[in-house]
């Protein structure tokens, strides 16, 4: 198993930096998966986890204008870490400013990911900041349970308002209540809902616009107006809504009645899947 | 005692007093001939600081009245920070600062002259006199560097704010090393992230230090005094030896000077010399006992010596022979027998001058820190392969074990003075 990449350009670094702070608010533990063409950020559908999962991928020569990988072995070109991700979002803090970065697999002691950086020096010299990620591989026989969610057919499928307006709203319904309702139709509304013994606040958002749909048959003679609903541990939306530091390129809300609802974030060129379960 | 403090440098040493809530909870405030010394030491005595402001930084300056003796104070840290809590304050709104010592009602008492005629007038009772004195002597380190404080700074920006301790050291190619320290615990699971920062040759004004030497201490009150210079643009400078014996960082201006003096990670495993470079235990040359200071007299140190006498309560007449102190590493035997007499109200030691038993858990600062003799694994700087690089900064180097905290600190009674 090896690995070794190298980013040279700025922009490419500081976005590969929003994307590690993005997963380290989202996933205090998350699962790196790195293959010939992509990295993938993943965290399963783990009962620790209050069910939540999230997929995040990005392709490699986006980034990095050095990849190599060798994975497990020759059918497997694939390579599972599992590691904290504050302790990557720290590592490529130091990064703000740096010539170079380089990422490789080392075994120094222990398993590590070895995050090294050249900074910009005013002396002649070079400095070098070397930070070692401790990672634990993941055994081949656990791959399965860290593969892409299948994402099912919506009942509903929305754009997002803008997120941090979401957030504000959100952050202040999480002190009433630990439950929302989360709704929203096909014609551009939607309803963060909770409700308590003494009180009940929604918000409604309108116009938000809803992507075309997938199958014109089975959704032509649907009511617009009906709205689709999950109730949901308000605590994880918030946790969702605080990852998301800028502002997505593109950002929908899949809802299935009852069941889920699923984020699908698009930011630049990294794809970001969060799924919420309904509470039980 | 009587000192005012105008303009700009009420700001500085407000900073000063932050830097050394860092490191202890009680002050030690000294008027001296020569300047206001302002010390601390930590619970376990495992760091000490100081600072000495020279008269010419006061606008006035009287350190006693004609006629009466020089009054020494120990006061609790939080009471003297909260005069200088918010130094954005200090620097905005106050004009002149008076502190005054009066032995009489037993008052120390800060006045801040405010702007608009605000004036507040802060009473601090203080504790019975004591001299807080710590032997040490930044010339018989036979390792130093200097560096700007702010490359200092950088150089401890990666290493996260809650990293209790840092190994510094030279690694080949003379690139100066910092690495993050972490205790090592058989059964955890949980490693933490190890960062290093590498720095060359370039950066520092002097390194005088062989490849391979190393130290380890406590990043935390190291940061205290770096705030400090980084704020006063100072050149800090690191004076060191053998692992286990203390290292020295000063500062120094026309105005002020300052020393942070910290406990470091001792090697007391024997199988060290097997590991790094062999030059390292190169014996360092006993010190010279010198002809005997007044106890009170600073003047006569000369810039780099600061050996401070040293006095018991026992006898306290005449001269008294300086124990000399023996640096290189392992246990000593007494060479002067006036140790003796003052280990005997230390706690027990089985070896003068080196840190008395310490217990599983116990430490200054909710630091546990362990006897043990633990193999220290042999740990590899990474490999810099860019071109940019003059030469890769591979260190071979060996963590030394825990030990437990430096008691070379004797905190020594004076007569109290009589109160008329």
């Amino acid at each position: 198993m090896r690995f070794r990449a190298k980013i040279v350009d700025g922009a490419c670094l500081n976005h590969f930096t929003r994307i590690s702070n993005m997963i380290a608010k989202l996933a205090k533990t998350c699962t790196l998966r790195i293959s010939p063409d992509k990295l993938n950020f993943i965290l399963c559908d783990k009962l620790a986890n209050g069910g939540v999962s999230m997929w995040c991928e990005l392709e490699q020569e986006n980034f990095f204008n050095e990849f190599q990988m060798e994975g497990v072995s020759a059918e497997n070109n694939e390579i599972y870490l599992e590691l904290t991700s504050e302790n990557l979002s720290r590592a490529l803090k130091t990064a703000q400013n740096a010539r170079a970065l380089k990422i490789k697999l080392t075994n120094k002691h222990f398993p590590c990911l070895t995050v090294s950086v050249e900074m910009l020096s005013m002396s002649s010299s070079s400095r070098i900041v070397t930070h070692d990620i401790p990672i634990k591989v993941i055994p081949r026989k656990l791959w399965k349970d860290l593969q892409e969610p299948v994402v099912p057919d919506p009942d509903v499928s929305i754009y997002l308002p803008v997120l941090k307006t979401m957030k504000s709203v959100v952050e202040k319904m999480k002190n009433i209540s630990n439950h929302l309702v989360i709704e929203a139709n096909l014609d551009g509304e939607l309803n963060l809902k909770i409700e308590t013994e003494l009180v009940c606040v929604t918000t409604h958002f309108k116009d938000l616009g809803n992507p075309p749909l997938a199958s014109e048959s089975t959704h032509q003679d649907r009511n617009m107006e009906h709205m689709a609903e999950v109730h949901i541990d308000i605590r994880k939306l918030l946790q969702f809504l605080a990852g998301q530091q800028v502002n997505p390129t593109k950002a929908l809300c899949n809802i299935v009645n009852n069941k889920m609802v699923h984020f699908d974030l698009l930011h630049e060129d990294v794809s970001l899947q969060y799924f919420i379960p309904a509470l039980s | 005692m009587k000192c005012l403090v105008t303009g700009g440098n009420v700001k500085v040493l407000g900073k000063a007093v932050h830097s050394l809530s860092r490191i202890g909870d009680e002050l030690y405030l000294e008027p001296l001939e020569d300047g206001l010394s302002l010390r601390t030491v930590n619970s376990s005595r495992s760091a000490y600081a100081c600072f000495l402001f020279a008269p010419l930084f006061f606008q006035q300056y009287q350190a006693a009245t004609p006629g009466q003796d020089l009054l020494r104070c120990k006061i609790l840290m939080k009471s003297f920070l909260s005069v200088f809590r918010s130094l954005a304050m200090l620097e905005k709104t106050v004009e002149k600062c008076c502190i005054s010592l009066n032995g009489r009602s037993s008052r120390l008492v800060v006045q801040l002259h405010c702007k608009f005629g605000v004036r507040k007038t802060h009473n601090l009772s203080f504790q019975d006199c004591e001299s807080l004195q710590a032997v040490f002597d930044p010339a018989s380190c036979p390792h130093m560097l200097r560096a700007p404080a702010r490359v200092l700074g950088e150089a401890v920006l990666p290493f996260p704010p809650a990293l209790a301790e840092v190994t510094l050291g030279i690694g080949r190619g003379r690139r100066v090393i910092l690495r993050s320290y972490h205790e090592e615990e058989a059964d955890s699971t949980a490693k933490a992230m190890v960062t290093e920062m590498c720095l060359g040759e370039e950066d520092f004004q002097q390194l005088q230090a062989q490849e391979g030497v190393a130290i380890t201490f406590c990043l935390k009150e190291f940061r205290g005094l770096l705030s400090f210079a980084e704020s006063a643009n100072l050149n800090l400078s690191i004076h060191f030896d053998a692992p286990g014996r203390p290292a020295i960082f000063t500062i120094k201006d026309s105005l002020l000077d300052g020393h942070f003096v910290l406990a470091t990670l001792s090697d007391t495993d024997s199988h060290s010399q097997d590991l790094g470079s062999p030059e390292r235990h190169q014996p360092v040359p006993q010190l010279q006992a010198h002809s005997i200071p007044h106890p009170d007299d600073f003047a006569n140190d000369d810039i780099d010596s600061y050996m401070i006498a040293m006095e018991t309560t026992i006898g306290n007449e005449g001269s008294r022979v300086l124990p000399s102190i023996s640096l290189s590493p392992g246990p000593q035997h007494p060479e002067s027998p006036g140790l003796h007499s003052e280990e005997d109200e230390a706690e027990p030691s089985t070896v003068p001058g080196t840190p008395p038993p310490k217990k599983v858990g116990t430490g200054g600062g909710g630091r546990g820190r362990r006897w043990g003799r633990q193999q220290p694994p042999e740990l590899t700087c990474s490999l810099c392969s860019s071109a940019h690089c003059s030469s890769a900064p591979s260190w071979p180097l060996y963590a030394p074990p825990r030990a437990p905290a430096l008691c070379w600190l004797k905190t020594v009674r004076v007569k109290a003075e009589p109160r008329t």
